[in-house]
């Protein structure tokens, strides 16, 4: 099928099978590849992107329920946020693999809970896994963006 | 991969033997030429490398910015910072611009001097990196000194050198930038002169961080996962359902029906569906029907394997000592205390599934991928595909997590990706993608293990002769590496253990079973149980001697001549306020163990939740040498610790009539966030040559938990993981 994405701001033609779902059309036709496959389940989070601000697994999202949502992935948060600093500055990735969407799920939860306690970050961030264990940095990161961000 | 003997027995020795260059010899066989060495055969068709004035470690550019070469990959570990830290010391280079490039693959040049071959393991890049890397920077030092000397007509040694600025008291100055073209003229001197480790300004600071955590923190990053190339196809593979079988037929009738499926045709592992794309592909597989020829295949389940190991531990079958002292006959007289352990199959589980870029065209074969184990893919490659090893080229990409599944000796899903793209031809890219399922199923797991230790108790309450006998696969079989006389990666740390030493009668046997079910190191290998054993036993004999732990440790170091444990042991010790109130339900546990020529003790503080335990408060001390970068070694404690959490909890691989019941990360748990402890990390200072930093966290968390448990609930855990399915 031929189906209109609204991905990071940018109406983008997509031709696929209306089954595909949105985290291949993302890597394999749009080569917009920050958000990562890991499970394919809904288990692991590592595809986490925004559609209509709210943290889904787009490794389990078909295309097709996908029309006139606005989908922002880590490439649409512009390399310069204040998760994104946060994470440099605490070295939080170690293989990296999953931190897009680590970062993507910390961008909705501060969206909504600007300053979130760490009963808020357990509720937000346990879908998404990281086996290198970087979770007490991951926590510590984003305590300080939203520090930054209600500045 | 397993050199940590060596590492422990000469944690100076940084040299390769004789007996680590024979690696590989095995795996050329019969084809051995006379008067060519195991390097020489390995690298047979590599290409001449071309690198510039500062050696094959050090590039430096233009604008005198420092690039460090690096021959291992990095998946996590640090490594890249740390190895650049290593050159940015010596050559005294502007840290803020020094940047990181991954290797070509060359035994040769690039070879791992513990291991004798190029790959990335055991917890020795920064290590066997050490030395080789500190002369690279002092040479490449050297040549801007004696080209500003020259230039400047003064001695060379009123010179200095600060962040990149050569400069003279005289006021002179200028920049690596400035001086380039005259320092690559210099020859360098063959043995510089290295700094004082007390002079160092760069290492053992706060100031070594990553040079990649940006690209990991904005998507840019390139994973194999991520390659495009122009053309490519991407391929999956059915894979048997049971370990051993074979395709016996298939019908591709449906699977070729799938828009964008190109090919389907066998390869020794399955069935390739090649396609156009990664859903079209895994369509096709979906659709595809195999038939298995199962006839030798794993059919047992794990509680059978279980039973099995217990009757060949009982009656030590084909067993082999691998410490045996004392007198053995008459010490096991009287009245003994017996433990038996059991350790489930483990998966690596890393973020990223396993997957490779190949084209091949003839003799030309080009691997794009976050390649582990260089020498072993090369050699295993060029005999699938009837080429020299040296000829097969391979591009080092970042790999999300690898933990030791990507040093796989058979390089199977590497020689799976090469045979697909043969097949294709034309030097036409593909990129084998193994799903989450493939990569749980595909085993290469860290062997299920069972141990017995039967211990003599002395009247001062401290062994007086311990029996220990471990039964396992070895994840050594069929490693192309010079096999002892038994597998040591098996029974290290019980074999070197303290307690061992400061027993006066010891009788250790190790017995290998062996099944169709592949094995692999895991993370720190054999002391993910071995650890576990000797640190349980421990606190359980403290116990009944009514001795505090720590004390109990720390009179057997004593004797042991353990210096850097009853280190590790006192740091943890004061850091952790052991003995100090805690709130009620709460309770402390310790472990100490020394892997990979490091020591580490950690104290955690559990509670029970929900019938789960929970790890609160984890205090680490560790004595891995020189720290390198203080906080990667850290993060790698942090990582360590969660990853062996993660196993211990939850980890287990169980078989149903040969079928993993394992297939994701729904079956199979691990740690995340809302589970994952606080960890504080001490650094005993050190002036010694770094030793393991990726591994040696792992092991001890188990041990520890299992310990403030036995306190909690005064129950001694005699199996992992904690919480069964």
């Amino acid at each position: 099928m031929s189906i209109a994405l609204e991905i990071n701001g940018e109406t983008l033609q997509v031709e696929a099978e209306a089954d595909t779902p949105l985290l291949w059309v993302l890597r394999d036709e749009l080569k917009m590849t920050g958000s990562k496959f890991g499970c394919g389940i809904a288990q692991c989070g590592a595809c986490t992107v925004h559609a209509d601000g709210q943290p889904i697994r787009s490794c389990s999202t078909p295309i097709e329920a996908l029309a006139g949502v606005k989908i922002t992935t880590i490439e649409g948060l512009g390399g310069e946020h204040a998760l994104q600093a946060a994470w440099v500055k605490h070295d939080v990735p170690q293989c990296g693999y999953c931190q897009s969407g680590q970062i993507m799920a910390a961008a909705a939860l501060l969206a909504k809970t600007p300053r979130p306690t760490d009963a808020d970050i357990d509720a937000a961030m346990t879908g998404n896994v990281c086996r290198c264990g970087a979770y007490q940095r991951i926590r510590a990161a984003i305590k300080d963006a939203a520090a930054t961000l209600s500045a | 991969m397993n050199i940590q003997t060596k590492l422990s027995g000469d944690r100076t020795g940084l040299a390769p033997t004789r007996r680590d260059l024979v690696v590989g010899a095995v795996v050329t066989g019969s084809a051995l030429l006379v008067g060519c060495s195991p390097m020489d055969l390995l690298s047979l068709g590599a290409k001449k490398l071309d690198f510039g004035a500062f050696g094959p470690f050090i590039k430096i550019g233009a604008d005198g910015a420092v690039t460090l070469i690096s021959k291992h990959i990095e998946f996590g570990q640090g490594t890249h910072a740390g190895l650049a830290a290593i050159v940015a010391e010596e050559l005294d280079a502007d840290w803020s611009t020094v940047k990181v490039e991954q290797s070509a693959a060359n035994i040769k040049v690039y070879g791992n001097l513990l291991m004798g071959a190029q790959g990335t393991g055991g917890s020795t890049a920064i290590a066997n990196s050490w030395m080789q890397l500190r002369k690279a920077g002092a040479g490449a030092r050297a040549m801007f000194v004696n080209a500003a000397s020259a230039k400047w007509a003064v001695p060379a040694a009123e010179i200095s050198v600060k962040s990149g600025v050569v400069s003279h008291p005289s006021g002179k100055s200028a920049t690596f930038a400035d001086l380039l073209a005259d320092a690559g003229k210099i020859t360098p001197p063959s043995e510089p002169v290295l700094k004082d480790p007390k002079t160092f300004t760069l290492i053992g600071t706060q100031s070594v961080r990553r040079k990649d955590s940006q690209v990991k923190s904005d998507g840019t990053a390139v994973y194999t996962q991520d390659i495009h190339m122009p053309d490519m196809l991407t391929a999956m593979v059915a894979h048997a359902p049971l370990f051993g079988a074979k395709v016996k037929s298939f019908d591709d009738s449906e699977a070729l029906k799938v828009k964008g499926v190109v090919q389907v045709f066998k390869v020794s592992s399955g069935v390739a569906v090649v396609a156009q794309n990664t859903w079209a592909a895994k369509k096709g597989r979906d659709a595809l029907k195999v038939t298995w020829d199962d006839a030798k295949a794993e059919k047992r389940s794990t509680a059978e394997i279980v039973e099995e190991y217990k009757k060949i531990s009982a009656a030590r079958e084909g067993s082999k000592p691998f410490d045996v002292h004392g007198d053995v006959a008459t010490g096991f007289n009287g009245d003994l205390t017996n433990f038996g352990f059991d350790f489930p199959y483990l998966s690596h589980a890393s973020m990223e599934p396993l997957n490779c870029v190949a084209q091949v065209d003839g003799q030309k074969v080009k691997l794009t991928y976050g390649c582990q184990g260089t020498t072993m893919d090369q050699t295993a490659v060029g005999m699938a595909l009837g080429v020299l090893p040296g000829a097969v080229e391979i591009e080092t990409l970042f790999a999300g997590g690898s933990f030791g599944r990507r040093a796989s000796p058979s390089a199977e899903y590497v020689v799976e990706c090469a045979l697909i793209a043969k097949k294709i031809g034309g030097f036409r890219p593909v990129k084998l993608v193994w799903d989450r399922e493939d990569d749980m199923t595909g085993g290469r797991y860290r062997p299920m293990v069972r141990h017995d230790v039967s211990i003599k108790v002395g009247a001062d309450g401290y062994p007086a002769a311990w029996r220990h006998t471990v039964v396992t696969q070895s994840v050594m079989k069929g490693v192309p590496m010079p096999q002892g006389k038994f597998d040591a990666s098996a029974v290290e740390g019980a074999l070197g253990s303290p307690y061992l030493k400061a027993t006066p009668v010891v009788d250790g046997h190790v017995a290998l079973a062996d099944s169709p079910v592949p094995v692999l190191w895991w993370r720190s290998v054999g002391a993910t149980h071995t650890a576990f054993v000797m640190e349980h036993v421990i606190d359980q004999l403290a116990a009944k001697a009514k001795i505090d732990p720590v004390d109990y440790r720390r009179a057997l170091y004593k004797k042991a001549g353990a210096d850097r444990h009853l280190a590790v042991l006192e740091l943890a010790i004061e850091k952790s306020g052991w003995g100090s109130a805690l709130p009620a339900g709460t309770a402390r546990g310790i472990a100490v163990h020394e892997s990979f020529g490091s020591v580490v003790a950690q104290v955690a503080e559990v509670t029970m939740k929900d019938g789960e335990p929970r790890v609160g408060r984890i205090v680490c001390a560790v004595d891995c040498g020189i720290a390198i970068s203080p906080d990667q070694v850290a993060a790698q404690m942090e990582g360590g610790i969660a990853y062996g959490l993660s196993a211990a909890l939850f980890g287990a691989i169980t078989l149903k009539d040969g079928t993993v019941e394992q297939r994701n990360f729904d079956g199979y748990r691990v740690l995340r966030h809302n589970e994952a402890p606080t960890v504080e990390t001490y650094i005993v200072p050190s002036g010694a040559n770094p030793t393991g930093a990726g591994e040696p966290g792992t092991p001890v968390i188990a041990p520890a938990v299992a310990n403030a448990l036995l306190v909690l609930t005064g129950k001694a855990t005699a199996s992992l993981p904690f919480v069964k399915a």
